[in-house]
């Protein structure tokens, strides 16, 4: 349970970092939390030649609502969106999720761009980014980089993020009016993994959607953007049973889950189906006001 | 016994001081075998085995011994020239040390590092080259007796099958006789999964062997301290005086610390070979893989009844995997522990047990996890087959256990497989825990839901425990009776020492064990230390498991203390110049019956000890020694009542609520008491809804870290509502029986119950731990239970 030999660098700023990473070439980590990289390296799945540390860089923690967009600084941890007031009030989504991923420990170091750039499919940040179209702002040896949440992870633990790239910042546009979400994740016990979960972003004009988008976590090898599910949903009402149903079958249509020790296949897709109804449900009260 | 009497001495029983050993504990204070550092000391990793089965061909260390900071590798072969490649267990088998011909589980140790760091000893692991020849693997216990089933225990000579023992118990033709007339016989066939104790600290060893003095002292993650250094004798032939064992803190045990493991033995002789201390301390994902397992008990059990629910006769047929090796921890003449208490808490006329213990090629242990020797499964098999015959005549479960119930006056009980029950009052402990749970409304509540279509389940436990081995006359360890000891020496000033054969994982005998003492002499708790775990200190015991401390150890601490508390008396009817006969005495004070205003303290006595004015032919100071051997087990027991509901669309189990009714006896600290209950119950929570060590058809082991091994924490665990009733034990010199597994063994199937209970109305008679929301939520959509 040691890891391998490493060196560490800690820049204190993102010109430095940027620098050093192209010069460990490859072989150099960049550590935000650490909470992904760390268990990784000590299992040895992992041995990076060197550790490049954000956590000395100041500037990087912003979390704030500005030019219509919620700000996800690369350091900003998921014990910080859970105990934020603007998320609680604006983005319930990230504020059901923040209360889920991993446990409490974890949640104090862990990061929302870490996260995304691990780029694992059971990871519950990737859905809600998805989910909320998050703009993915990154910087390397060639300036900055802009990334879409949508198609940002490429393969298991691949993502669009080049070799040579730092995720300086999550951008989420601002809710609209009329906007409700949520996230729900069926996990055995806190600081697992979810069997399954799903994010949902509904927009109602009265009781009727006019925008929706439906994320899936841990159900592929990827993280799945369940467009036809929320496309089925446009220009039905939100207490149209059958509507929500339908929305949750073609959600667990296309999921692709595997079967282990959290249950078969068949009970994961099933879960996709409940769970993407009873989000809906929820989403749809609280963009009529009915729930916080 | 004496019931204890009401003393107004701080901390005496029933009262309930903080625990002392805290105050280090939340300050970090603790002192671990990990924290041991020793000049020039070394450290050991493990090479293991990723096979479940496999021939040996080479085991090549060259790359390994090249590396940086390697000192030395040792495999089975090196050990075998000093004879110290097999080892003994506590089960009479044998196990590998370091495998020598093949390797028998996944996680199996073959090599072991010793290197100047422990990351250079861990880095030094991928230079260790095996060459193998894989062998079919046996995971199934059931496959294990086919005929065509590879050998696993080819080095035992003349083994022809995977057959550990056979043990019954009871009378096999008078409970076919009663089985052949009755009205109603209701089946179960359960597994009761193979789970791990995982106690916060893992194992791990110190050993350090000093040259000049040819002294070996370890310091070693024992629950046994004084058995694992005579057994360190028998094993590596050291001299047992020249043997020193040292267990500090010990974070957690649970019965995991209980066995002597590869790496301690390999630590030692490394230390001896190489003349410095060596340490190994095991990864979590070691400890899950290799050490102690618990459970794995496949089980058929059956009731036979009358058709107004008078249960008559119970029988079970058990297969018990014990892995690659039978290294469980059992007393030697009990192979299948005390798995004959199967007849808990009711009154039969017969009964009858078979265990077949088997090989199979997963990791050795069966120990016994919180539990008193397999009590745990025989609680469980007991529990399910009341319940469901519950189910089947539709009788309501509490009133069926009320019914069946051993009576109050039945004590002492002798039960139908041989066992003496000491005291009980089970109606008592029901009726309070249906009491707390509100019992009728929730009936009426669940009617009302089932026809909403909502589910929800009631579940009982009303178990009966049998702990404190205890009684030598029966039960030994490797030829060691299980006795246990006490040795209190009390300095002038009225404050002293209580040394201890019993071993403290964090069940709190540096408080409880002093207030004893404060019980029985009247001296302030905090005036009596309590010193345990280092061998050269202490007197010999046999450690702490199977709840046997208080009962064994805390009996010899109250004669002990009587044992002086009468030589007081002597010295205060000297000093008082009256017969001892003429003295009362009570919270420490001994005063003259009719004359109070004539007395003496027993601080002004003990002080007198050490004068030279004591009565002729006393001898001076003030300390002495007992050895108890228990006369009888102890038997706890309560009734636990578990409340779930279920959500139709994800199958999740929510416990709503939990009543704990337990009756311990005397309880010397209630809120410890509680504490144990807590925790136990948590325990209990675990292993019915979510812990698991399975294994794929290759032996590859899931459940090597806590991502997979599942143990509750805060935010899962239910909210337990404690109750409680005492009914002393007649034999303990206080009345106390222990309490440390009843929690664990008494609760799962409360659990399971209520599950049943819940699913029951859509024909479910069984589902086997773990509750994992998948099998539920499969019982459901396979009866069409839709999610709305
Ligand atoms: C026991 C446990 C349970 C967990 N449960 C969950 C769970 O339920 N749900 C969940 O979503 N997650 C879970 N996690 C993961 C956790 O949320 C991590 O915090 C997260 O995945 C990674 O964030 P981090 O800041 O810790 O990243 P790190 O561990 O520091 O890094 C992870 C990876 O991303 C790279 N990286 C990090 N930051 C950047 C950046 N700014 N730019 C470029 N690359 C970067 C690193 O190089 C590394 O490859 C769990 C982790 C543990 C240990």
């Amino acid at each position: 349970m040691l890891p391998s030999t490493f060196d560490y660098v800690a820049p204190t700023s993102l010109d430095e970092a940027v620098q050093a990473l192209a010069a460990g070439a490859g072989d150099a980590k960049i550590m935000a939390g650490g909470q992904s990289l760390l268990p990784m390296m000590k299992l040895r799945l992992a041995s990076p030649g060197m550790i490049i540390d954000l956590n000395g860089i100041a500037g990087l923690d912003t979390l704030e609502e500005s030019d219509g967009m919620l700000r996800i600084g690369a350091l900003v941890r998921h014990a910080d969106l859970e105990n934020s007031d603007l998320v609680r009030d604006r983005y319930p989504i990230i504020h059901d999720a923040a209360q889920h991923v991993a446990d409490p420990l974890i949640r104090n170091r862990g990061t929302f761009c870490g996260s995304l750039a691990h780029g694992d499919p059971a990871g519950d940040w990737a859905t809600v980014a998805t989910t909320l179209g998050a703009e993915l702002h990154a910087v390397g040896p060639n300036g900055a980089v802009v990334h879409s949440a949508h198609d940002f992870q490429t393969s298991m633990f691949e993502t669009q993020l080049g070799m040579d790239q730092i995720l300086v910042e999550a951008r989420i546009p601002a809710p609209k009016a009329g906007q409700g979400s949520a996230y729900l994740k069926i996990e055995r016990k806190v600081g697992d993994y979810a069997a399954a979960a799903v994010g949902v972003m509904i927009v109602l004009d009265g009781t009727t959607v006019t925008e929706a988008s439906i994320g899936l976590t841990n159900v592929g090898p990827l993280t799945i953007n369940a467009t036809d599910a929320a496309a089925s949903l446009v220009g039905k009402s939100i207490d149209d049973a059958a509507a929500l149903e339908e929305a949750g079958r073609l959600a667990a249509e296309i999921s692709e889950p595997s079967s282990d020790l959290r249950g078969p296949e068949e009970y994961k897709r099933d879960l996709v189906r409940v769970l993407t109804k009873r989000a809906l449900r929820t989403a749809g009260a609280r963009a009529q006001g009915k729930e916080a | 016994m004496s019931a204890p009497t009401v003393s107004t001495v701080d901390g005496a029983i029933g009262q309930s001081p903080k625990r002392v050993e805290d105050d280090r504990f939340i300050r970090g204070k603790g002192n671990y075998v990990d924290d041991v550092q020793l000049p020039g000391m070394l450290f050991m990793a493990i090479y293991r085995s990723p096979f479940a089965h496999a021939t040996i061909n080479s085991i090549d260390t060259s790359r390994a011994e090249a590396m940086p900071g390697v000192v030395a590798c040792v495999t089975g072969d090196l050990l075998a020239q000093h004879g110290l490649a097999w080892m003994p267990t506590l089960a009479g088998d044998t196990q590998a040390v370091l495998a020598t011909d093949k390797v028998r589980f996944q996680g199996q140790e073959v090599v072991c590092v010793i290197a100047k760091t422990a990351a250079q000893a861990e880095d030094a692991l991928e230079g260790i080259d095996v060459d193998y020849d894989p062998l079919p693997v046996i995971t199934d216990p059931k496959k294990a007796l086919d005929a065509d089933a590879p050998i696993i225990r080819s080095d035992l000579e003349g083994k022809t099958d995977n057959h550990i023992f056979t043990w019954e118990s009871g009378d096999a033709d008078a409970t076919d006789r009663v089985f052949a007339d009755a009205d109603i016989v209701v089946k179960l066939d359960t597994l009761y999964p193979r789970i791990h104790p995982a106690p916060m600290e893992t194992c791990g060893a110190v050993a350090d062997y000093n040259k000049a003095t040819g002294k070996m002292t370890i310091y070693l993650t024992s629950q046994a301290p004084h058995a694992h250094r005579t057994l360190f004798a028998l094993v590596a032939g050291l001299p047992e005086q020249k043997i020193r064992i040292i267990s500090p803190d010990v974070g957690g045990g649970f019965g995991n610390k209980v066995p002597i493991y590869p790496g301690y033995v390999v630590a030692t002789a490394a230390s001896l070979l190489i003349g410095k201390p060596v340490k190994w301390i095991e990864s979590r994902t070691e400890n899950l893989m290799s050490t102690g397992f618990a459970r794995d008990y496949h089980m058929e059990g059956e009731i036979a009844a009358t058709k107004d629910g008078k249960m008559l006769a119970v029988r079970a047929n058990v297969l018990a995997d014990h892995g690659a090796f039978n290294a469980q921890a059992q007393p030697s003449k009990w192979p299948a522990g005390f798995f004959n208490i199967a007849t808990g808490s009711y009154d039969f006329q017969a009964a009858h047990c078979k265990v077949d213990g088997v090989y199979t090629n997963k990791a050795p242990g069966g120990i016994a996890y919180r539990c008193s020797f397999r009590v745990t499964e025989a609680a469980y098999l007991i529990e399910r087959l009341v319940e469901n015959l519950a189910l089947q005549t539709g009788i309501d479960a509490a009133e069926l256990r009320r019914k069946n119930f051993i009576q109050p006056d039945q004590f002492p009980y002798k039960s139908p497989m041989g066992w003496e029950y000491d005291s009980g009052d089970y109606e008592k402990a029901l009726d309070i825990a249906l009491d707390l749970v509100g019992y009728d409304e929730l009936r009426k509540e669940q009617e009302e839901k089932r026809a909403k279509g909502e589910i929800m389940g009631i579940g009982f436990s009303s178990f009966t425990e049998i702990v404190g081995a205890g009684m030598s006359k029966i039960c030994d360890i490797a030829g060691l009776a299980m006795i246990d000891s006490a040795e209190l020496r009390i300095h002038p000033t009225g404050k002293g020492v209580l040394k201890l054969g019993v071993q403290s994982q964090g069940q709190g005998h540096e408080t409880t064990f002093a207030q004893i003492v404060a019980n029985e002499l009247g001296i302030p708790y905090t005036d009596i230390a309590v010193e345990h775990g280092d061998t050269d200190h202490t007197p010999y015991g046999l450690g702490t498991y199977a709840s046997r401390s208080t009962p064994t150890g805390g009996a010899a601490t109250a004669i002990v203390a009587r044992k002086l508390r009468e030589k007081a008396r002597q010295i205060a009817a000297h000093l008082l110049e009256c017969a001892p006969d003429d003295l009362e005495f009570d919270s420490g004070t001994f005063s003259v019956k009719g004359s109070p205003e004539k007395s003496k303290t027993i601080q002004e006595c003990i002080f007198g000890a050490y004068q030279s004015d004591l009565p002729d032919d006393m001898e001076k100071g003030f300390e002495d020694v007992t050895y108890y051997d228990a006369p009888e087990m102890t038997y706890p027991f309560g009734t636990y009542i578990c409340v779930v509901d279920v959500d139709k669309g994800t199958g999740q189990v929510k416990v709503r609520k939990f009543v704990a009714v337990d009756d311990c006896g005397t309880r010397i600290n209630p809120m410890i008491v509680d504490g144990q209950i807590h925790g136990g119950l948590t325990q209990g929570f675990g292993t019915a809804m979510m812990e698991l060590i399975s294994f794929d058809e290759d032996g590859n082991c899931f459940g090597g870290n806590f991502m997979d091994y599942l143990i509750p924490t805060a935010v899962e665990s239910p909210d337990w509502t404690l109750g409680e009733c005492t009914t002393p034990s007649p034999h303990h010199p206080f009345g106390a029986k222990g309490v440390g597994e009843s929690p664990t063994v008494g609760s799962p199937q409360a659990f399971v119950n209520a599950v049943v209970d819940a699913l029951h109305p859509y024909g479910i008679t069984n589902i086997d731990m773990p509750l994992s929301s998948h099998k539920v939520w499969k019982v459901l959509r396979d009866n069409g239970v839709s999610d709305e």
